[in-house]
């Protein structure tokens, strides 16, 4: 009887502490961002967005609750392989989110390829980095897809025949958009009057913006960062040029307008995001949770990399297993999935989501209208 | 690389002198237990991870000890480093990308046209083939031969860079000269993002073969320390340290000042563009980016800790930097433990290092090595004296006076 | 190109000029007297501007105490960088020095990142420089106007200080021969001191002007600013207070110039500047209105 007893009770025991071992074991999953460095700010942007996703719903795949191990890649592509190298070797990550920018991607994407532990980029827009490869994938659309929007965008809705082009030179975002929108315009039967480069770092663009001035656009396309597009949104109307203004997702930060002030109203830009472009509830409950904890509007990083941490979670479910190729796999299949901007349906590690435009009235966004590819 | 006989060694001589015999063999048994370390490391136990950052740690190598060579050795205060790195990276880079490859990478605007039709690796093993038809070993050998000349012919292309750039700077000292070399060095990275034929502009080139490992990078830092400490031994090395003393008195005693500034420079740049070879084949991909004015200002700092003017000092910081460098990673990031959330301060990391340049500057200007470099003969002094003191220690355990114990560790 | 547009670039260059002066008097002074690139002078603009920015946008001062108060701070901390990192290195070859002010500069810089934020703020603009006026086919924005006016306002009353006070006197002789100047009885630490001062302030004078011009401050922008206006003390004789402002207009309308006329090759831009930097290094390097180097042998 003692015995028996005693056998039970080491039993129970037993039980106790498999249960627990195993509720207490979490998935690992490695967050590359750029928490300082040129880009920082949209790397800081994306673990907000995490930190509030964790504030909303309790993160937790096969029944195991997920860790988050962050690593800060300095916006530079040598830290950006060996972060990624760090998470799958040292902290044994099941899949990566981050890099935000597509150079770092190309960079770490190889690393993560090699390894087979999938990798998912927030925002890397840049065709090249899932280009023939199994274990990279981005939550976003891709820079000729958001070219030709905004392309067509500013020919039929704005009936803009004549536009000229202000690129940053050093940002491979800024140049690829740019191009592709140069392109389609071109296609649709616009005309480029003027192409005018400017650099990150610097801060006068009078002299493009009196060039630009001279070639009498009717529109004029900035597929910059937010700082640039605000100098030369203020420059712009202090030198008379008062066309409309069109930039891509790259202005979506609060700082656009407290640099830019009155001088980028009325600014248009395509974009992921925008709260009444949702339907599902997840969204408007992620963007009630934004407000509630920050105080301020959600941003597309933040809602980008958040949504990358649901498409994972998906597919660690659908999996079955926090295998890392088990993992990859089943992201290839993600359709229709419901995240905080909408629903994404990924193909060929790329996901495919509608563009939104939205303008500036008032201090505010405004929402235009909703592209589907 | 043992033959170096000022510094530690002249200074004082304790315990028997080496001959160059013993020298040389202990020269050969480092190289020979680095190979197997490297045979080690290359193999399946050891992690990706600490493979990387010894890559990287490497590759620096490289480029320290080059950059050491013109502001060290021969006192001439370039800025311009990460413009030569950049030409090897690139130029690396498209010898190597295979053809197919590069209509895909090229998407915005197609590269220039003989770059357009060339993969050096792919040139050679059409060669090969033809003269050893059916061999499997001929992808290897026209890989591996494709690549090595490829680093050599970016070499090259850095050195003419070296060439240009030198021949017209040069002419101007300290402070010019310094400021020279930064504008040149920001106009080659502003001519990468803007010649988007050649470069690809800001993104950058991917899907370069991942050619470097622990033997080319390990094989390329002993070259360069074999390369240059000859070079700084040799009377030209002698003539760059005469320059460094005294530019006028050197010129007095007729030496060629110009000729040997510019061979430094050249050397020196031809280094720095097989370091960036090597980097743009250990991540695959290549940017402008890469190669701002950062990188310089990264390898500023490892030569002055090193101590300017010491190869062998620029080679072990280059190494203790870039492991350094991975390691604070861990204090600035932050950190979750349990209900605790320590929130790290991103960006330590750089305004440490900068602290620790001014510090270095104001206080211990010689650095780790000052001028001198390590010798088998200074290690084995210092290894007698270690000896003595350790000897000192054990013996006092066995009742010796503690006066005699001080003498050998405080003379 | 039209007429009016070449004027119009031509106002552009002049307006971008005027910040490149201030900028450049402060490196022109200190190399004048020290022979040392103070690779901070670009970074101490930036605590010019950052100061003001927070004086008016947190404590809500008015400009006219809010200018000058920026303008003091910054003055205290170039005297501080002088006083902890060059003097020590006074009687130390020049590489030294160089190397610390290059140091001191990427301190300046990523602490400011650390502490700041890298995130860029918008700089509140008084009403008199937002304005833009319009004058026949021309736009002539209020900074445009009032920056090459306060430029020159200010080297005239750094002429008088330099040419008509005893302290000027100290700082021209200084420039001539430190040791001589020391065994007339010139306190040479007090005098340095007092031009690190001077050209601090003035690099606030630019920052703050730069951020009217540029309504944003951020911890890295004073880094093209700064190797833009080095530029302009070397094109215009380094060591010559004059010369610096002549560069530096010289330099603000180059830099439009080659944009205006070439606008295909606007992403060139740098590239002019510093290939006319080495032009003149080559050919001129004692500038525009430099005197010859002696050689000390």
């Amino acid at each position: 009887m003692k015995r028996t007893v005693s056998v039970l009770i080491a039993g129970v025991l037993l039980l106790v502490g498999a249960a627990a071992a195993s509720a207490a074991e979490p998935i690992k999953i490695g967050l590359n961002l750029e928490m300082t460095g040129a880009v920082a700010a949209y790397g800081q942007q994306g673990y907000e967005g995490i930190q509030v996703l964790q504030k909303m719903m309790k993160l937790e795949a096969l029944g195991r609750p997920v860790e988050f191990v962050l690593v800060d890649n300095k916006s530079d592509r040598v830290e950006s392989a060996n972060a990624a190298q760090r998470l799958i070797q040292r902290d044994r990550v099941v899949a990566i989110i981050g890099p935000m920018i597509s150079g770092s991607m190309l960079a770490a994407g190889p690393v993560a390829e090699q390894a087979n532990v999938p990798i998912i980029g927030p925002s890397t827009t840049n065709p090249l980095t899932t280009q023939g490869r199994q274990y990279v994938f981005r939550a976003c659309f891709i820079d000729p897809f958001q070219g030709q929007i905004a392309a067509r965008f500013a020919y039929e809705q704005l009936g803009v025949r004549r536009a000229a082009l202000l690129v940053d030179v050093a940002q491979d975002y800024a140049v690829g958009l740019g191009n592709f929108f140069a392109r389609e315009f071109t296609k649709l039967g616009g005309q480029v009057v003027a192409t005018q480069y400017l650099k990150t770092g610097d801060q006068d663009f009078s002299a493009q913006l009196t060039g630009i001035r001279a070639a009498n656009p009717e529109l004029l396309y900035m597929p910059n960062y937010y700082t640039e597009i605000a100098l030369a949104a203020v420059q712009a109307r202090r030198l008379g040029l008062n066309v409309p203004i069109l930039a891509g997702d790259g202005a979506d930060a609060p700082e656009l307008i407290q640099i830019g002030g009155s001088a980028v109203e009325g600014l248009m830009h395509t974009g992921f995001y925008h709260e009444k472009a949702f339907t599902n509830p997840l969204a408007r409950k992620y963007v009630e949770t934004f407000r509630q904890v920050t105080g301020k509007d959600p941003n597309a990083f933040g809602a980008l990399t958040a949504d990358s941490v649901l498409i994972v979670l998906d597919a660690i479910e659908r999996a079955g297993s926090a295998e890392p190729a088990a993992i990859a796999r089943a992201m290839r299949e993600t359709n229709n999935l419901e995240v905080t901007t909408g629903s994404v349906t990924i193909q060929g590690g790329d996901a495919i989501k509608p563009v939104v435009i939205r303008k500036l009235v008032n201090g505010q966004w405004q929402y235009l209208a909703t592209v589907n590819p | 690389m043992a033959e170096e006989t000022t510094g530690l060694a002249a200074v004082r001589p304790a315990g028997r002198a080496l001959s160059p015999w013993t020298r040389r063999l202990l020269t050969f048994a480092a190289l020979a237990l680095f190979a197997v370390a490297i045979a080690y490391m290359e193999g399946p136990n050891f992690s990706p991870y600490y493979r990387r950052i010894l890559n990287v740690a490497l590759i620096y190598v490289v480029a320290a000890v080059s950059y050491n060579l013109v502001n060290g050795i021969a006192g001439q205060f370039s800025l311009g480093p990460n413009g030569f790195m950049a030409i090897g990276g690139f130029f690396t880079t498209l010898m190597m990308l295979p053809v197919a490859r590069k209509e895909q990478v090229f998407f915005l605007q197609p590269l220039i046209w003989p770059l357009s039709e060339f993969s050096l690796p792919e040139v050679l093993q059409g060669a090969l083939s033809r003269l050893i038809p059916g061999s499997a070993a001929i992808a290897f050998l026209s890989m591996s031969l494709g690549f090595l000349g490829a680093l050599v012919l970016a070499g090259v292309m850095a050195a003419l860079g070296g060439l240009v750039v030198g021949i017209p700077s040069l002419r101007l000292r300290g402070d010019y000269l310094a400021i020279a070399t930064f504008g040149f060095g920001e106009i080659i990275f502003v001519l990468a993002n803007n010649l988007i034929s050649v470069t690809n502009g800001p993104l950058g080139i991917r899907d370069i073969p991942e050619y470097a490992n622990l033997w080319w990078t390990g094989g390329a830092a002993v070259f360069t320390l074999w390369a240059v400490q000859n070079l700084v031994n040799s009377t030209y090395g002698r003539a760059l340290k005469a320059i460094r003393e005294d530019e006028i008195a050197a010129e007095t005693m007729g030496i060629n000042v110009f000729a040997h500034k510019l061979l430094a420079f050249v050397v020196s740049a031809f280094f720095a563009g097989v370091a960036g070879g090597l980097l743009a084949a250990l991540l695959t991909t290549i940017s402008p980016s890469l190669f701002t004015f950062m990188m310089t200002f990264n390898l500023l700092i490892i030569i002055v800790l090193g101590g300017l003017g010491s190869t062998t000092g620029a080679a072990v910081t280059a190494v203790v930097y870039a492991v350094l460098q991975e390691a604070l990673r861990a204090v600035e990031a932050p950190m979750r433990l349990g209900p605790i959330h320590i929130p790290g301060v991103p960006g330590m990391r750089m305004v440490v290092f900068s602290l620790l340049l001014i510090f270095l500057m104001l206080f211990y200007r010689r650095g780790l090595f000052g001028r001198s470099e390590f010798t088998w003969q200074a290690a084995w002094e210092t290894a007698h004296r270690l000896g003595a003191a350790l000897g000192g220690l054990f013996q006092r355990g066995t009742g010796r006076p503690a006066g005699e114990v001080r003498r050998p560790r405080g003379r | 190109m039209t007429a009016d547009v070449v004027v119009q670039q031509l106002l552009n260059g002049i307006s971008l000029g005027g910040l490149y002066s201030l900028l450049a008097i402060g490196y022109t002074m200190v190399y004048g007297i020290l022979r040392l690139i103070n690779f901070a002078h670009g970074d101490v603009f930036m605590v010019g501007a950052y100061t003001a920015f927070y004086l008016v946008g947190i404590f809500r001062l008015p400009w006219w105490i809010a200018a000058p108060g920026a303008a003091l701070f910054t003055a205290l901390v170039g005297v501080t960088i002088d006083r902890a990192a060059y003097r020590p290195l006074r009687n130390e070859p020049r590489i030294s020095a160089l190397i610390t002010a290059v140091g001191v500069s990427f301190f300046i810089e990523n602490l400011g990142l650390v502490m700041l934020g890298g995130r860029p703020k918008g700089m509140p603009v008084p009403g008199v420089m937002a304005r833009a006026y319009s004058v026949g086919p021309f736009r002539i924005p209020g900074v445009t106007l009032w920056v090459p006016v306060l430029t020159v306002a200010l080297v005239l009353l750094l002429l008088v200080l330099v040419y008509r006070t005893r302290i000027g006197t100290a700082m021209r002789a200084l420039s001539r021969d430190i040791e001589t100047t020391r065994l007339m009885g010139v306190d040479v630490d007090r005098v340095i001191s007092y031009t690190f001062a001077l050209g601090s302030a003035l690099a606030a004078a630019g920052g703050i002007m730069w951020s009217f011009q540029f309504p944003q401050v951020n911890p890295l922008m004073g880094i093209y600013p700064g190797w833009k206006a080095f530029t302009a003390a070397v094109v215009g004789g380094i060591g010559n207070i004059v010369g610096a402002m002549i560069g530096g207009f010289l330099i603000g309308i180059v830099e439009i110039m080659t944009v205006g006329l070439l606008p295909h090759l606007s992403g060139y831009r740098d590239a002019f500047v510093f290939g006319l930097l080495i032009f003149f290094l080559l050919v001129r390097p004692t500038g525009i209105l430099g005197e010859p180097l002696k050689e000390k042998v």
